[in-house]
């Protein structure tokens, strides 16, 4: 056994135990635990690139847990595709950290400075987990772990922040409950929670009532975690009133996350088969997709509050990546559409929170109306902010640009043209409230603050540790934009395509 | 032949626009790499032609994308490569006129007004050096994003409106765009410009390829025919280099040069004529040939005539191209450069009087032209070109185009000479009333009295460009290869049609 396939449960063990010491550390120096997460998270990062590298060079990584064979131990599956996804999570994770430095000063009492970096290790742990269980009720552990920090971490804004950490309580239990449901409707019937055992077993009870009933609760719990509409309603409240630090992970990597599990269900769990031919739900989950990408953006152009815009804006990008999911059994397209739009959009979206939560810092500004002449006052963050948000609209050579463009592909190669219409009518919809904002902060001419230079001495300026990540991400929409063009990603995009697919390459 | 030349070409304004931020609180050094990049780009553009003219292509491929059969690079046959010397050259002078202008009337937000007019330029070139449809589409989208900035140059409501109009007509043409393109992907199998067309079309639906050429119809809306041309007039907001350059040249021109790029290399000209898509085309030309020009008679701002001027002129462009005979698509060919060089002089005349007198009304202008009288002449030289009147080039691509119309032959050849005709005699109805008030009325009362400073002509880093454009297009009728462009020309015909 190599020492690569030690990785997985080396990075998830390792952030658990981790999350107990920085507790313990805390009581030491208040500053510590941010220290230890980053060097951890940073020594996690290096493990996972050699995970994705020994996984794209040698296949899957299967490791049972306590050397159990796996229809009695617990088994951890990394493949092409969580690989990859680790990679994402884990840098998103350590880029979130840096920006967190400067903005939880501002936005989280001091006292609590030591709970926070501890339940942002946690989450971590649990997204970590998700991405690289290979277990049904594994997974509704990590999920459970990834939740309960997460309505903790919401909460810890106060104020109205409770409210919404409330409903997403309720919402985000009802979504856990139907989830756990679904797997046992499942174990009775297969009496196993291996997804490649239950892959096997499955497809003799496909007709088994039970089994479709599971897979439908599973489907609708998860579909809650990934707020995907109609189910979003809990998500608008939770990302505006959440700590910035916290909204941007939420949006760029923990829904993610949740959406992987739906994609895991898929194609590790069920077949295309059963979901093509005994539940007909693969164009089902197109429209609800499609209505999810014009609603999402719809409701964007209504709202005034920056981080509310940004949280509908998710809504409708979420629709993108279900888009892609919907398409992948007619189109090999429709996977590369979900594998660039899940890192695209973590990269933008991401980028984009932290640009609300720096200009909230800042300036004090929530309102894009207020925006006026904000171009000079934050040079970097509006520039940052401008290319992500040219990214969302998906203008070319921004990461934003390559999604569309596969997935327009996918709907073209799988025969749906209705869903062409629907990415193009989307980017010009992204347009219409990205370009408001851009517009407020650049062209609109301003009353009284005319003299650039008077301005900047007024404003508290942004930490280093804020702004670098905001202006890592900006660039990163655009070298992705690049990348995402040339075949570079080809030998990935083949590997995610045959671990998922069974032998479909492009 | 594979050379780095486009590459590099393209790199000259990004890499300008990249040092021009830095060095935004020493404007003479920022203005020293618009005019180091401009000239750079224009040589090296400049450097391809001969190469072209002796039959080579060149071709860089920048890399393979992970769809089958397309890439992101760069061919430079005979057509592009008249599209981008215009391009280029005319950038060298308008960057000249900028800073007169710029300076002149201290103008605000001057870094962003380079910065962004790099990008736009690099657009443009980008467009024409492009080897396939999903090249010149990022470009095309660079050239509409980065042109938002120029025309809401103003910051007022008024010309924020204007942009917003702008990106709601230029974004959905956008949209409809790669659309098409990927229609013709999905048909195809590949999106490169072919002489005679993509032959993988032929084998589709009548219909389909209807809906395709539609889609690309809306998708080059920026040639602004009628009846999606109101952006263009309303864009007239932006500065006056930048009305020149881009919105008689770079902007504009990218659209017409891609309705040709599809209509000679994309669908190909047996189709259009096969499925009568040529009478459509060459119908909405017509129609806004002549609506254009009435509009043009009635407008009193000299730029908004000018716009209107420009939308009956691009169309003289695209008629050319779907008349589909040798004549008229040479006509089209070398209406590009050629109306390129005049409009840009009388635009950025437009801009000389706006900066030496303030003055933007026609009927302000009585008497002008004894003030300022070498922009007047130049205006002058420029209009008589529109009008298609020789000494001055506009006369050799009227020519082709009425050569091209007779040879249609059948009566609606006969029909669309008339339009050409009829449209040519209301440019000299709309052009020669401006240089009847400038030169032959009495001026008014208060033109001795403006300013401060009575100033005669505009400063001569505003007059020298706009002289100098005025001289070509002389030069481009007495010698109409200058800068390779004939040659071009009937180099591109005979790729398109065959034969010497």
């Amino acid at each position: 056994m190599d020492l690569v396939e030690h990785f997985p449960v080396l990075i998830v063990g390792l952030s658990m135990f981790l999350a107990y010491t920085m507790l313990l550390a805390g009581y030491l120096n208040r500053r510590l635990p941010f220290f230890m997460s980053l060097a951890m998270n940073s020594f996690f990062l290096i493990l996972s690139l050699f995970i994705l590298n020994h996984v794209l060079a040698t296949g899957p990584i299967r490791y049972w847990q306590g050397g159990w064979r796996p229809p009695w131990g617990i088994e951890y599956v990394v493949d092409a595709m969580n690989a990859y996804l680790l990679v994402i999570v884990i840098s998103m994770v350590i880029l979130g950290l840096i920006y967190s430095r400067g903005n939880v000063r501002h936005e989280i009492e001091e006292r609590k400075h030591v709970t926070f970096y501890v339940l942002v290790q946690l989450m971590a742990a649990g997204m970590y987990g998700i991405t690289v269980t290979g277990d049904l009720f594994n997974m509704f552990i990590w999920l459970e772990i990834a939740s309960l920090t997460a309505y903790a971490l919401i909460a810890v804004a106060g104020g109205r922040a409770l409210r919404s950490a409330y409903n997403y309580v309720i919402m985000g239990s009802i979504g856990a409950c139907l989830y756990i449901f679904g797997v046992c409707w499942i174990y009775s019937v297969t009496g196993t929670l291996n997804f490649a055992d239950m892959r096997l077993l499955l497809p003799l009870v496909y007709d088994n009532r039970a089994v479709q009933m599971g897979f439908a609760m599973i489907v609708v719990g998860v579909m809650i975690k990934a707020y995907i509409f109609p189910l979003h309603l809990w998500q608008p409240d939770v990302y505006t009133y959440a700590p910035s630090t916290i909204s941007s992970m939420m949006a760029s990597v923990h829904v993610k996350v949740m959406f992987y599990m739906l994609l895991r269900m898929f194609y590790s769990v069920f077949t295309l088969d059963f979901i093509r031919h005994y539940i007909g739900l693969d164009l089902l989950i197109c429209w609800v997709a499609a209505i999810a990408i014009l609603a999402g953006s719809i409701w964007a152009i209504k709202q005034r509050n920056l981080k509310r815009m940004l949280a509908y804006s998710s809504v409708s990008q979420m629709g993108y990546i279900l888009l892609g999911l919907g398409l992948s059994p007619l189109s090999p397209w429709g996977l590369v559409g979900v594998a660039a739009h899940i890192l695209n959009h973590a990269i933008g979206k991401g980028c984009l929170f932290m640009c609300a939560g720096a200009i909230s810092q800042q300036e004090g500004l929530r309102d894009i109306r207020d925006f006026e002449g904000l171009g000079k006052k934050m040079p970097h963050v509006c520039a940052a902010f401008t290319i992500a948000a040219l990214s969302m609209i998906g203008i070319p050579l921004t990461a934003g640009f390559a999604s569309k463009l596969f997935l327009i592909v996918a709907s073209l190669d799988a025969a749906q043209y209705p869903f062409v219409a629907v990415l193009l009518l989307s980017g010009l919809l992204n347009l219409v409230y990205f370009w408001r904002v851009i517009d407020q902060m650049y062209f609109v001419k301003h009353k009284g603050t005319e003299n650039a230079a008077e301005v900047r001495e007024t404003g508290k300026s942004l930490p280093l540790s804020m702004v670098a990540p905001i202006l890592i991400l900006a660039s990163l929409c655009i070298i992705m934009g690049i990348i995402w063009l040339t075949n570079i990603p080809m030998p990935l995009i083949n590997h995610i395509l045959s671990n998922l697919r069974m032998g479909v390459t492009l | 032949m594979e050379l780095m030349t486009p590459l590099f070409a393209i790199l000259c304004p990004a890499i300008a626009a990249a040092l021009i931020l830095p060095s935004r609180n020493h404007p003479n050094i920022r203005e020293a790499w618009t005019i180091a990049a401009s000239l750079a780009m224009f040589l090296l553009v400049l450097s391809m032609a001969p190469l072209i003219v002796k039959g080579e292509t060149i071709k860089l491929i920048l890399f393979q994308s992970m769809f089958k059969d397309i890439y992101i690079g760069f061919k430079v046959d005979a057509f592009g490569e008249i599209f981008a010397i215009t391009a280029s050259s005319l950038w060298v002078l308008v960057s000249i006129y900028s800073i007169g202008y710029m300076r002149t009337l201290k103008e605000h937000a001057q870094t962003r007004y380079y910065f962004s007019f790099c990008f736009a330029i690099m657009g443009a070139v980008g467009v024409a050096l492009s080897a396939n449809l999903v090249t010149l589409f990022i470009f095309f989208e660079i050239i509409t994003v980065s042109t938002y900035p120029l025309v809401i140059h103003e910051q007022t409501p008024e010309a924020l409106r204007a942009g917003h109009k702008y990106l709601a007509y230029l974004m959905p043409a956008g949209a409809f765009l790669l659309f098409g393109i990927m229609i013709t992907y999905y048909l195809a199998g590949t999106t490169d410009f072919t002489p005679s067309g993509i032959r993988q079309l032929a084998d589709a639906s009548p219909l389909v390829v209807t809906v395709l050429f539609f889609a690309f119809l809306l998708g080059f809306m920026k040639a602004a025919w009628m009846p999606f041309h109101s952006w263009l007039p309303s864009a007239m907001i932006a500065p006056s280099p930048v009305s020149a350059l881009l919105h008689a040249v770079a902007v504009v021109k990218a659209g017409v040069f891609g309705i040709v790029r599809i209509v000679g290399y994309v669908i190909g000209m047996d189709l259009m004529q096969e499925l009568g898509l040529w009478l459509i085309l060459a119908g909405i030309a017509g129609f806004t040939m002549i609506v254009a020009s009435f509009f043009a008679i009635t407008q009193d701002n000299l730029k908004r005539r000018l716009a209107y001027s420009t939308i009956s002129q691009l169309s003289y462009i695209i008629l050319g191209a779907a008349l589909l005979t040798r004549d008229s698509m040479q006509g089209a060919m070398l209406h590009i450069p050629f109306h390129g060089y005049m409009k840009i002089t009388l635009f950025l005349c437009a801009g000389a009087i706006l900066v030496a007198t303030g003055k933007t009304r026609i009927s302000e202008m009585a008497g002008i032209g004894k003030r300022m009288p070498l922009t007047m002449l130049a205006f002058s030289i420029a209009a008589i070109g529109m009008a298609g009147i020789p000494p001055v080039c506009g006369f050799i691509s009227k020519l082709y185009l009425c050569l091209g119309a007779w040879a249609v032959g059948s009566p609606y050849g006969m029909i669309f000479l008339a339009v050409i005709l009829i449209s040519s005699l209301l440019d000299i109805v709309y052009f020669f009333p401006i240089i009847l008030t400038a030169f032959f009325k009495k001026p008014a009362e208060d033109i001795s009295v403006f300013g401060e400073e009575k100033m005669k002509e505009a400063p001569p880093l505003v007059v020298v460009p706009l002289t100098i454009t005025a001289i070509f297009s002389l030069i481009f009728f007495i010698y109409p290869n200058m800068f390779y462009i004939y040659d071009l020309a009937k180099m591109a015909i005979s790729e398109l049609f065959g034969g010497v």
